[in-house]
């Protein structure tokens, strides 16, 4: 009897449509994402995760319709992430019905953003989004740092000191993306997820490359993850929401049915 | 008659989630958002809800006149049903901020969840965030439909210490704590059951259900 590790279906959503890049390019549609929203919430997913990859302001207008609409649809809890820059961004996304907004470039451009953000929402609805990559080499210990724009731009910040910088700063988890394994369907990066878990006293969520259902699986043990992220497995239909809890309860982790 | 029900109002976050999910249950109730007393008072059912920290909470609450509300809803017999922050602001007093005085409607005591416990052989991660079992510790209307042992939507860093007297439902994480607690015509859950799927629908709709 303990707390459920969370199955987290993402959608990517770019001008108000599901989409999943493999490494950002060759985007798939894979529908609206209300009723994609509706389907995973019918299906026993624990939250959903909504990332706004829209790059223009169009794009975050319909963000906001979208929103509204799913928080009324669906049950479960709800974070919103994807261009969150100041605390109307957040107001207005709690406004529209997310339960957590993730925070992903601002807080590296302005890490009193999350401070403030958690003072006057509560770290319960801050999410800090982290996209490391490994930038040692084989020979070295294992050292990630902090990258933006997709993976493209490094910050030369090292990821494990910037997760317990966040934690300090409020906030209230951590969504932790792998920028080597995003879109390769290899796994999670297992070292850097449980070197992050360890790290820190908030929960994490493990997100990127997540191929198959031992993937989900690993990510718990292995890696210490609190929750499982993943989009292209369940939006394409290679495993249902019940097909993987089942597999990992077969495994030993803890699941909601 | 369309049963009323008032979500009360007192500028904590957005109640959009608890009156939908109310809603999904109750589509033919009248549900009102509102700090208005006279609303509040002819209501059917009344949700106290409460998000982030609880000195912001309680002031808010005091600078809108809740407790006079509380207590007269409470004199009328108008079920209530706190949720999260809602069920803490209920108790004595919350060691959070510094310590801050509540409603004092349950003798209780909120804490913040210890380092050092473990959860499944690992140290806790603090919020509580996600899904726990709920056991059964008092046959309550709330719980009408639902087995002992359900898993519910937590999240929260701060718990209410376990006491029988009151105790419906309790909940592990580390340690013991207290999950939902009633005593006459008032209730209260620590987990979010607009966030709880198909459990914390039928909460709602037990605790619509509810004559006093």
């Amino acid at each position: 009897m303990a707390l459920a590790k969370r199955i987290i279906p993402c959608l990517d959503v770019d001008n108000g449509r599901v989409v999943k890049g493999v490494k950002f390019v060759d985007i798939k549609d894979a529908g609206n994402p209300v009723e994609v929203a509706k389907r995973y919430n019918e299906e026993g997913a624990d939250e959903i995760t909504f990332l706004d990859i829209s790059a223009s302001h169009e794009g975050r207008e319909t963000t906001v319709h979208m929103v509204e609409q799913i928080a009324d649809q669906i049950f479960i809890p709800l974070t919103v992430g994807g261009g969150i820059r100041t605390t109307q961004d957040i107001r207005r996304m709690l406004n529209a019905g997310a339960d957590k907004v993730g925070i992903n470039t601002a807080a590296i451009f302005n890490p009193e953003f999350v401070k403030e953000a958690a003072d006057r929402f509560g770290s319960q609805c801050i999410v800090v989004a982290i996209d490391a990559k490994k930038v040692s080499t084989d020979e070295e210990a294992d050292r990630w740092e902090i990258f933006t724009h997709g993976g493209r731009k490094p910050t030369g910040i090292n990821a494990i000191e910037w997760a317990e910088k966040m934690v300090d700063f409020g906030a209230g988890e951590i969504l932790l993306t792998s920028m080597d394994q995003d879109g390769t369907k290899n796994g999670f990066d297992l070292a850097l997820t449980s070197a992050i878990s360890e790290a820190v006293s908030i929960p994490v969520i493990a997100s990127g490359g997540v191929g198959n259902l031992d993937h989900l699986v690993d990510g718990v043990k292995e890696g210490k993850a609190d929750a499982v992220l993943a989009a292209s497995i369940f939006h394409f239909a290679e495993y249902s929401i019940p097909q993987a809890k089942a597999y990992m309860a077969e495994r030993g982790v803890e699941v909601r049915f | 008659m369309k049963k009323h029900v008032a979500i009360i109002d007192y500028g904590m976050g957005n109640l959009h989630s608890v009156a939908s999910a109310v809603k999904h249950v109750a589509p033919d109730a009248h549900i009102t958002i509102s700090a208005d007393t006279q609303d509040i008072f002819q209501a059917d059912h009344v949700i106290l809800p409460g998000v982030g920290a609880i000195r912001d909470c309680m002031s808010s609450i005091n600078d809108n006149g809740i407790p006079q509300v509380v207590n007269h809803v409470i004199e009328q017999k108008q079920p209530l049903l706190g949720i999260c922050v809602g069920m803490q602001v209920l108790q004595s007093h919350s060691e959070e901020n510094q310590g801050v005085d509540c409603l004092d409607i349950f003798k209780g005591e909120v804490k913040r969840f210890p380092q050092n416990v473990e959860d499944a052989g690992l140290p806790i991660k603090v919020p509580h965030m996600g899904w726990n079992h709920v056991e059964k510790a008092q046959e309550h209307p709330l719980w009408e439909g639902i087995a002992s042992g359900t898993r519910f939507y937590f999240v929260h860093s701060y718990f209410v210490e376990p006491n029988p007297t009151y105790a419906i439902g309790s909940c592990h994480y580390g340690v013991p704590f207290s999950a939902m607690m009633a005593k006459d015509s008032v209730a209260a859950v620590q987990f979010h059951p607009e966030k709880s799927h198909m459990a914390g629908l039928r909460l709602l709709r037990n605790f619509l259900n509810w004559q006093v």
